[in-house]
């Protein structure tokens, strides 16, 4: 009897993240799914058809037969999707790289830092979250802008004669996105550099290599799962990136979150959004496979 | 004194005043703040010796060992390798390798790719790294583990694939921190002997870092005891054992029995030391201590314990009570309180199975040994 309360209980334990899983993310999916599926209408939900099953089974069917891809079909047909995609991934492909390049001397030096220093620097790369992500993009505003901080002090140093634009630009983008995203970059990269064992460098220096060598044939290479994490928590977000392109990009800026908001809100289309955001979310679904299975071989070695 | 430590070996440099140094530290000095790790040391290593550095935890040795490698500098004088001097030459250039105490082996590597990992950096040939990494398996028996990676070896195994990692380069000298330290006791006595032989045959020098004393004492050729940052004593292991220069020394390697005295009287080369407990002790005075108080230092193995005092006047005897017995197997160990309360410590081989022990607990005993059993200490 007691075992069998143990193994229901067991199973129970499992149960619950499946059922989480279920009811706030297939759920919701499927529902989105539907939308994608359906046709704009003027009318409570903006479209149709809808189900409903008070008017009878035959209704519901027919309802089913309604559903079409057409709002893929039309995501194909028009360039301005596909731009769209290609260059939020392009986007979010630079800052992961540039994120990386700022990221990983930051976390190198974290994790050489003497013991006592380094709750305190952790501390300061999370310290940003306190403050609210919007205002601190607001803030870029502030720094970038045409007569903001730093052209002032650009223009006051003497290295330019007139204001650069940024604000608006790419550059911006990518700005704010290496900004915004660098703690997610930093901290997995902290936690395997951190691990390392640097007699290990020792040793590769004893054996005759320059710092620089042992850094590219020791370092970096145990350091790859930190790597793939960084870049995955912040290439996966930053392709969705919505804020960040609608505040410091400007009104040309072609981003996916930038062209899912518009359909939602601007043109009130419910289905081309929706279907925007299926194909979104398996533009992201190809790179987590990945991620994980990157993540499995990494086990497999046992480190 | 009659000549020690000649039983294993004609190889002794450093009693020939025409032999060069091979590795010398000059009037080494090394700080971290306010703290002397290394303080004014000097110290001499000879070609092809087999040089150990014991001492207890935070005694220096360490830090002489990573200054030789280059992983740190002496704050001042200097070291010198084979007649050159090793200042500024970072650890990359230096013709010297360390095995290091956590072996320091190359996770993402194969066994094979760590052992050629030194050579490639040197760009040889890569027919040559095969050839050399193929022996240097063999030499330590790992032919088959080639392709393993660290993760999937034993401890033991992983101790020889760092031996191999870092003889393979045929480095000029070989150091190694702590290399038997993190192996069961068993284990570790087998590896002494390998790491033995392994120095004999490929004629290197080898310099090692150790906390234990039987691993200095079976493998070395010469000890130095460290303690504060300073060398105590350099001597052959029969020296260090029989002929300690100090108490410290006396007292850090094996157990050994401290009698306190003054001079009472001198005779042909011999004193005798008047003891708190009114016993003379007889002694051959080596170190040709001068008036007040001296030390007497005895091993208990060259105390013999009796339950009758000693018929021959020339022995020292010294009568007390029997306070505990101690029986190991292999021989049985006595401490015996004198009247002052000291206890002093007697241990007697048991060469046959089957012998009755005439003495117990509580029981009178004597306690006997000739002049020259132990050592005079003025310090």
């Amino acid at each position: 009897m007691n075992r069998l309360v143990a193994a229901i209980a067991s199973r129970l334990t499992i149960i619950i993240p499946y059922l989480w899983l279920l009811v706030f993310f297939l759920v919701p999916f499927l529902i989105v799914f539907k939308i994608s599926l359906s046709f704009t209408a003027i009318s409570m939900p903006p479209y149709t058809p809808t189900f409903d099953l008070s008017e009878g089974w035959t209704t519901f069917t027919e309802a089913f037969s309604e559903l079409s891809f057409e709002n893929y079909l039309w995501l194909w047909d028009d360039a301005l999707y596909f731009n769209a995609y290609l260059t939020s991934v392009w986007i979010a492909a630079v800052s992961t790289l540039l994120a990386l390049l700022v990221g990983y001397p930051m976390a190198y030096a974290m994790a050489r830092a003497p013991d006592s220093l380094r709750p305190l620097l952790l501390m300061l790369v999370i310290l940003p979250f306190w403050t609210s992500f919007l205002i601190r993009v607001y803030a870029w505003i502030g720094i970038l802008k045409p007569e903001g901080l730093l052209n002032q002090f650009l223009l006051w140093l003497g290295v330019i004669d007139a204001p650069l634009v940024i604000t608006g630009t790419y550059t911006a983008i990518y700005i704010g996105i290496v900004y915004s995203y660098l703690p997610f970059m930093v901290l997995p990269l902290y936690a395997t550099l951190e691990k390392m064992d640097f007699s290990l460098i020792e040793a590769a220096q004893d054996l005759g290599s320059t710092p620089a060598g042992a850094f590219w044939k020791i370092t970096v290479p145990l350091s790859v799962p930190g790597i793939v994490a960084g870049c995955m928590l912040v290439f996966i977000p930053a392709v969705g990136e919505f804020v960040i392109p609608d505040l410091l990009g400007g009104s040309q800026t072609l981003m996916i979150g930038k062209t899912l908001w518009n359909e939602f809100f601007a043109n009130r289309d419910w289905p081309v959004a929706s279907a925007v955001a299926i194909v979104l979310l398996l533009v992201l679904v190809v790179p987590i496979m990945f991620f994980q299975q990157a993540q499995a071989k990494a086990q497999e070695r046992g480190r | 004194m009659k000549s020690l430590g000649s039983i294993r070996r004609s190889f002794a440099p450093w009693t020939d005043p025409n032999a060069k140094p091979f590795i010398s530290f000059e009037n080494v000095t090394k700080r971290f703040g306010d703290f002397t790790a290394v303080d004014n040391l000097s110290l001499h290593v000879y070609e092809r010796e087999f040089f150990a550095l014991l001492g207890a935890s935070g005694c220096g040795k360490s830090t002489l060992l990573r200054m030789l490698a280059g992983f740190e500098q002496p704050s001042s004088g200097r070291i010198l390798l084979d007649g050159q001097d090793l200042a500024g030459i970072p650890p990359y250039r230096r013709p010297v390798n360390m095995m290091f105490q956590s072996y320091a082996l190359f996770p993402h590597m194969t066994v094979e790719k760590n052992i050629a990992y030194g050579l490639k950096q040197d760009g040889m040939a890569k027919a040559d790294i095969e050839t050399r990494v193929a022996e240097m398996l063999k030499l330590v028996k790992l032919e088959q583990f080639a392709r393993r990676k660290p993760h999937q070896l034993s401890g033991g195994q992983r101790q020889r694939v760092a031996l191999a990692r870092s003889v393979a380069k045929r480095p000029k000298v070989l150091l190694l921190d702590e290399p038997l330290g993190a192996l069961d006791k068993k284990l570790r006595e087998e590896t002494q002997f390998e790491l033995m032989d392994l120095q004999q045959q490929l004629g290197l020098t080898f310099m090692v870092v150790t906390h234990d004393q039987e691993e200095a004492m079976t493998m070395a050729d010469r000890i130095a005891i460290m303690d504060k940052g300073k060398v105590i004593q350099v001597a052959t292991p029969a020296e260090v054992y029989e002929a300690p220069s100090s108490r410290f020394v006396a007292d850090f390697v094996g157990s050994v029995n401290i009698f306190e005295g003054r001079v009472a009287g001198r005779d042909e080369g011999r004193i005798e030391i008047a003891t708190a407990d009114g016993v003379t002790i007889r002694a051959d005075d080596a170190n040709a201590a001068g008036q007040g108080t001296v030390w007497y230092a005895v091993r208990p193995e060259k105390i013999r314990i009796s339950s009758k005092r000693p018929e021959n006047p020339a022995l020292n005897a010294i009568e007390g009570e029997v306070w505990d017995i101690g029986y190991l197997g292999d021989m049985t160990v006595y401490n015996v309180k004198l009247a002052s309360g000291q206890i002093v410590r007697s241990s007697e081989l048991n060469r046959h199975r089957t012998s009755e022990d005439p003495l117990t607990w509580n029981d009178r005993a004597w306690l006997t040994f000739p002049a020259d059993a132990g050592v005079v200490l003025t310090r």
